[in-house]
């Protein structure tokens, strides 16, 4: 287990680039619950979150990508302080999160904000846009009505929204301009960390390709970090400066992009990958067709969480978990990375 | 002669506001055997049309068509009885959402005999295991076991599986699936398309696979039809389309993919939105947004033109297929 506790103090050593600073780092972090399972039987613990560590930089943008139920969400409702972590680190900005008190909470929570999946539930129906984003500065700051409002319109111009529609409310904007308010609503704080949950996955192709573009302007010019969960993997190659693949709660590979798209080396990344619709039929992969579906966290299977719906499993998969260790220029939970070629 | 033959099909919503015509004179044909892919975007049309082909509308949507034709026969005339008789039985639907999609107050075997009950008049022991082979054929594990379990205890990718089981169960001759994977992650995704095709080989049944994806369309259907705004805006078999759409509105769809944009950082995109109630152009649909528009696309409705090897709404269709290069919006 030597081996794993090393990785994951310090996993990051490629991603390195001179003059960014890392805005998030998160060490190990675990979220376990606790779920009934029936009034005589004993409380079952679902580990939602099992040990999982990153660097984010600023102006860089980190993808987390996995099926439903490998911990997507938990890990952005523990990075957005939104639910404290079992146990782990958080630091933002060199600072550490746990153990803060209530007032220091809410001032380390302004760096970081989120964008929901869906703009149709994300965003109150009863309030005018205008309100929607001055209700973060009239929260978290001492600005008055007027400066207020003047920050909430030049937002608006910022993610190409017009001015003028300031006292529209959500319903009137199609999916995507209510989108944009849901990101200019989440920048109203000039935050370091936007963390985006699914933020395109309900829109159209047209409008999905708006969506991104304006999500890197944006983070070009404020030098935003990104924390951008998605299950299209189209999308995080185009967005995503490195990834991290989940399964079950716990990372199975995680490098920058053009190391995993190139050369993925746990079979979990690889069957993702070949699973992954393509328009171009030359980039289709070797069908690895993925057997079964994700296990119930309730009950994961011994050693490696993958090894039941995994081709390449032997006993050994088995027996052992693979611990998280460092192949060919990325992190890898599997006992034959090196053997996947 | 085709299985499906649709002429002019229009579906018109009564609506406060006014009449809307959520589907705007849809030519569509599908052959026995045959797997068409009906893409768009939100507000297209596309699961409307399919809808209209069920015979499922409310009562508000009016359908009209030149023809309507399935198996030789007429569904416009055929008395409403009748047509249910056809509905769930030789025509059967899968729909997006397996999880309100069931009845979550009976068991997935309930619903699926209920089918058998109803078209095939089986009951009794016959009826049982007629489900389990059923639920066997579309890949669940202890299918006896699983006849009477609920819709929430079985995960979307089983229910999904169940709805296919429901639909397939009369030996359908055409199977209309709307956005079957949409709810779906990718591997199960895949697992329900091979599914699908593997069940549309075996049967010779007709496929029309409704998707906003391209991928999946690009990978599944035989036959691609764009819609745009309630219209077939280009029709092409599968290779072509993607290799050279011919409309600029495929073109743009395809440019906007972040597949297709792998090296560049900015997406090509297409401004503005697809036209509502009130803001139909007099011109061709798409004008507003098209880079390639004239005086002639803003002023008069093109027809579907003979392009190729199949048919594009459009006076000047794309003469290479790609929106020149380097000059994305």
């Amino acid at each position: 287990m030597s081996t794993q506790t090393e990785s994951n103090t310090d996993p990051h050593i490629f991603e390195a680039v001179a003059g960014q600073s890392v805005v998030l780092e998160a060490r190990n972090l675990r979220k376990h619950y606790a779920v009934k399972r029936g009034a005589f039987k004993p409380m079952a613990t679902v580990k939602a979150l099992d040990g999982v560590s990153f660097r984010l930089q600023a102006g860089k943008t980190l993808a987390v990508v996995g099926e439903s139920g490998c911990g997507k969400s938990t890990l952005a409702r523990s990075v957005t302080m939104i639910e404290p972590p079992t146990s782990g680190e958080l630091h933002y900005d060199g600072r550490d999160v746990v153990g803060r008190s209530a007032a220091e909470m809410k001032e380390l929570r302004r760096t970081v904000q989120m964008v929901f999946q869906n703009p149709y539930g994300s965003l109150n129906p009863r309030k005018t846009v205008g309100s929607i984003l001055t209700e973060p500065l009239v929260i978290n700051t001492a600005m008055d009505k007027h400066e207020r409002r003047e920050r909430a319109v030049a937002m608006m111009g910022k993610v190409g929204l017009r001015p003028d529609q300031v006292d529209r409310y959500p319903h009137m904007f199609s999916g995507g301009q209510r989108q944009r308010i849901a990101i200019a609503r989440a920048l109203m704080l000039n935050p370091r960390v936007v963390v985006a949950d699914e933020p395109v996955s309900a829109l159209d192709v047209s409008i999905q390709a708006q969506v991104l573009n304006l999500m890197m302007d944006l983070q070009e010019e404020l030098n935003l970090a990104y924390l951008f969960i998605s299950h299209d993997l189209s999308v995080v190659r185009h967005i995503a400066d490195s990834l991290m693949v989940m399964y079950l709660g716990k990372p199975v590979e995680h490098g920058a992009k053009d190391v995993v798209f190139t050369r993925p080396r746990h079979p979990y990344t690889r069957i993702l990958l070949a699973a992954t619709p393509r328009v171009n039929a030359d980039l289709r992969a070797d069908r690895v067709v993925p057997k079964g579906e994700l296990p119930s966290p309730l009950n994961p299977p011994p050693g490696c969480a993958f090894h039941k719906r995994c081709p390449f499993a032997t006993d050994r998969c088995a027996a052992e978990v693979p611990p998280l260790r460092t192949v060919d220029e990325r992190l890898v939970a599997c006992h034959y990375a090196e053997e996947m070629n | 002669m085709p299985l499906l033959d649709i002429k002019n099909l229009s579906v018109e919503f009564t609506t406060r506001a006014g009449t809307f015509r959520a589907v705007d004179g849809i030519d569509l044909t599908v052959d026995e055997g045959e797997v068409v892919g009906i893409v768009g975007e939100s507000g297209s049309g596309k699961s409307v049309t399919s809808l209209a082909v069920m015979g499922l509308l409310g009562s508000n949507g009016r359908v009209v068509a030149d023809r309507m034709m399935f198996a030789g026969r007429d569904l416009l005339t055929m008395p409403a009885a009748q047509r249910r008789k056809i509905t769930g039985k030789d025509v059967a639907m899968v729909f997006q959402e397996p999880m309100t999609s069931l009845n979550p107050c009976f068991t997935v075997g309930f619903q699926i005999m209920e089918t058998l009950r109803v078209h095939e008049g089986l009951s009794g022991k016959a009826l049982r295991n007629r489900a389990i082979a059923l639920l066997e054929q579309v890949g669940i594990p202890a299918p006896e076991t699983r006849l009477s379990a609920f819709p929430h205890q079985l995960s979307g990718g089983m229910n999904q599986r169940v709805m296919i089981a429901i639909a397939i169960a009369c030996n359908p001759r055409l199977l209309v699936a709307d956005e079957p994977t949409t709810a779906l992650d990718v591997t199960i995704q895949k697992q329900i398309l091979d599914l699908l095709v593997q069940l549309q080989r075996e049967r010779g049944m007709a496929l029309i696979l409704i998707t906003h994806d391209m991928g999946v369309v690009a990978e599944t259907a035989q036959r691609v039809v764009v819609m745009y705004a309630g219209q077939v805006a280009e029709t092409r078999p599968v290779h072509s389309l993607f290799e050279r759409p011919r409309h600029p509105y495929t073109g743009a769809l395809l440019d906007a993919l972040p597949e297709r944009a792998l090296g560049k950082r900015r997406l090509p995109t297409i401004p503005g939105m697809v036209p509502g109630i009130a803001d139909r152009p007099a011109g061709c649909l798409f004008s507003p947004r098209c880079r390639f528009a004239d005086v002639r696309c803003r002023a008069e409705r093109p027809a579907l033109f003979d392009v190729d090897d199949g048919r594009a709404r459009c006076f000047y269709p794309l003469p290479d297929g790609h929106l020149a290069a380097g000059e994305a919006l």
